[in-house]
């Protein structure tokens, strides 16, 4: 994951989101790669999907039993039913939403530790970096997946956010590493000495003069932070470690296996949430190398 | 308080040294190093590159830790001083310009912003109308008209203006003494003299003091009056600027003064304009 993280002073030296939006959008032929729209309009319908498709297509229980076991596709029920007899097509929807929200709460968890701990052992260097490089190439040796499962065990009541909480703890070391790099780099900048001699104080050196010029940086992590969530959850729900009583993207899978879809032919029961994983990566993914154009229009005419 | 004839001493360097790195990377940066400063004398550091120029400004801004050694500004010892809070007052007296502007330059913010943050160095409380006052009478001070510059960031400005910003901005709280590392070898040849003159003239003004580091023998004769030639961290010569380059006595600054070209035909020093 770290290796598509660029590494480059081009990136730390980025301009804010705003301002490279603004500089992009100045002259046509300036314009973000096709690649960057199509992302976002992709990521958007996966969005509009989970949040209003409930709501659109007034389907609000997805535990309710409507059919037999697997039944196929029908009008009624567009993608068929699961091995419980529940309609597949409103546990995308309502699975697709439990999936983001496990991303978006652990992508935001990670990146925060993963920034706090990088900038202050990249800005501080010395003893506090090799004190803090060292837990993080500790947590980052150990197979997150074993973590999760022990944390997923221990936890009695597994609700979506404590899920979200352990895949969040366990996966900030990369973050933590990336932004260390871009820290160390940035700390040296004259305007940091100019700063400094203007009297400000290490708190202020940080926020005023090193994290602005990370934000395009550290919102590419959380892209990723959240492509990796998502993930996460699909595979820790698939081993029966998911969210107890809610639906996920996994939770589906998880029961798809179980009960032998694959085996009987019911497609309709692995195929959507396998192919929603797979569009929802894929767009995370795309979004994010393409943002690095966006961020640096330099790297787009080279 | 003088007990002698000797001039009053401003800033005064004592063995310092610092050293990066350990063992077979060690790097004596700054090796030994000695001087002392007088109120309104313009000195040169001059060396080749890696010769520890830089060190040596950012040891004496107290922006890096010595290794060993002291740092005294009016006899009293300020590397026992350690951070802001306790660096705030060394700061008010002595100011630096750096090499790169753009660089210098957070560019989040806008020239005011930047100005604003090193009048906060200054224990007196003022109005917003005595700051603003401040501002203009900073970027005036250097040919610049505030009300096209300060509300503009660095993307609008060009290299020399932004290095005028930066002497405007070390100017700002009246230091005594201002370190300036190479401020000029960034900029292109008319720019250069263009910032050289704002310096003798501020010192013309103000009775400013300047410790001007350079790797240009010419820019040092230009503008100063003693000179420091480093070589690999030590300071191996030091005098007035005449005696040491038309009559060098090190082998190092033999050397350095016969890469410069222009060095045969000078006679006496180029009128300023
Ligand atoms: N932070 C640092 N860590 C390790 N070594 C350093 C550091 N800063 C400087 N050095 C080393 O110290 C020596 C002196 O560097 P310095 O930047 O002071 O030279 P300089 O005379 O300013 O050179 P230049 O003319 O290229 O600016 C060099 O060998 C450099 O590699
Ligand atoms: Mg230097």
């Amino acid at each position: 994951m770290s290796a598509v993280l660029p590494q480059s002073r081009e990136q730390a030296t980025g301009l804010s989101f705003g301002e490279a939006l603004r500089a992009r959008f100045r002259s046509l032929s300036a314009l973000p790669s096709g690649r960057f729209f199509f992302s976002v309009i992709l990521f958007l319908a996966i969005l509009v999907f989970a949040i209003l498709g409930p709501t659109i297509f007034n389907q609000h229980d997805p535990l309710q039993i409507v059919g037999g076991l697997y039944d196929t596709p029908s009008s009624k029920f567009w993608l068929g039913t699961d091995n419980f007899g529940h309609s597949v097509f409103t546990q995308l929807m309502f699975g697709t939403r439990t999936s983001l929200i496990i991303g978006f709460v652990a992508g935001l968890i990670a990146t925060g530790i993963g920034v706090v701990i990088g900038t202050a052992a990249g800005f501080n260097g010395g003893f506090v970096e090799e004190a803090l490089m060292g837990i993080t190439n500790v947590v980052i040796t150990i197979p997150s997946i074993v973590v999760l499962i022990l944390l997923s065990i221990a936890i009695s009541t597994r609700s979506i956010y404590s899920l979200a909480l352990v895949i969040g703890v366990t996966s900030w070391p990369w973050t933590a590493r990336a932004v260390r790099a871009q820290a160390s780099s940035l700390r040296t900048r004259e305007h940091v000495d100019i700063a400094r001699l203007a009297g400000a104080n290490t708190a202020s050196l940080i926020v005023w003069e090193i994290l602005p010029y990370m934000l395009s940086y550290i919102f590419m992590a959380f892209v990723l932070q959240l492509t990796s969530g998502i993930l996460a959850e699909a595979a820790l729900s698939m081993l029966g470690l998911g969210p107890s009583n809610s639906v996920s993207l996994g939770i589906m899978l998880h029961w798809a296996l179980l009960w032998e879809s694959v085996r009987t032919g019911a497609w309709w029961a692995f195929v959507p949430p396998t192919l929603f994983l797979t569009i929802i990566a894929f767009a995370l993914l795309l979004l994010q190398s393409s943002l690095d154009e966006v961020f640096n229009p330099r790297l787009r005419r080279s | 308080m003088t007990l002698s004839n000797e001039p009053l001493t401003l800033l005064e360097a004592r063995h310092l040294t610092r050293i990066f790195g350990g063992g077979e990377n060690e790097v004596r940066a700054v090796d030994d190093v000695s001087f002392a400063i007088h109120p309104g004398e313009i000195v040169a550091i001059v060396g080749e590159s890696g010769s520890g120029k830089s060190t040596l400004a950012r040891l004496l801004l107290r922006l890096l830790e010595p290794t060993s050694g002291q740092i005294l500004f009016r006899g009293e010892d300020i590397t026992a001083l350690h951070g802001p809070r306790h660096l705030k007052t060394y700061w008010r007296e002595v100011q630096g310009i750096f090499q790169d502007p753009f660089a210098s330059f957070n560019q989040f913010y806008s020239v005011g912003r930047v100005l604003k943050k090193t009048l906060d160095l200054s224990d007196e409380k003022l109005s917003r109308a005595e700051q603003q006052q401040r501002l203009e009478l900073a970027l005036r001070n250097v040919g610049l008209d505030p009300t096209d510059v300060l509300k503009k960031g660095s993307h609008q400005l060009s290299g020399g203006q932004l290095q005028r910003v930066m002497i405007a901005r070390a100017l700002l709280v009246d230091p005594e003494i201002v370190i300036a590392d190479e401020s000029t070898s960034m900029l292109d040849a008319s720019l250069r003299v263009t910032i050289l003159n704002v310096l003798s003239e501020l010192r013309a003004r103000l009775q400013m003091t300047i410790l001007f580091v350079t790797h240009d023998i010419g820019q040092a004769y230009y503008l100063s009056d003693r000179v420091f030639v480093m070589y690999h961290g030590q300071i191996v010569e030091q005098g007035p600027v005449e005696e040491v380059l038309h009559d060098p006595q090190h082998a190092y600054t033999r050397r350095l003064m016969a890469d410069v070209p222009r060095l045969g035909g000078w006679g006496a020093k180029v009128a300023a304009d």
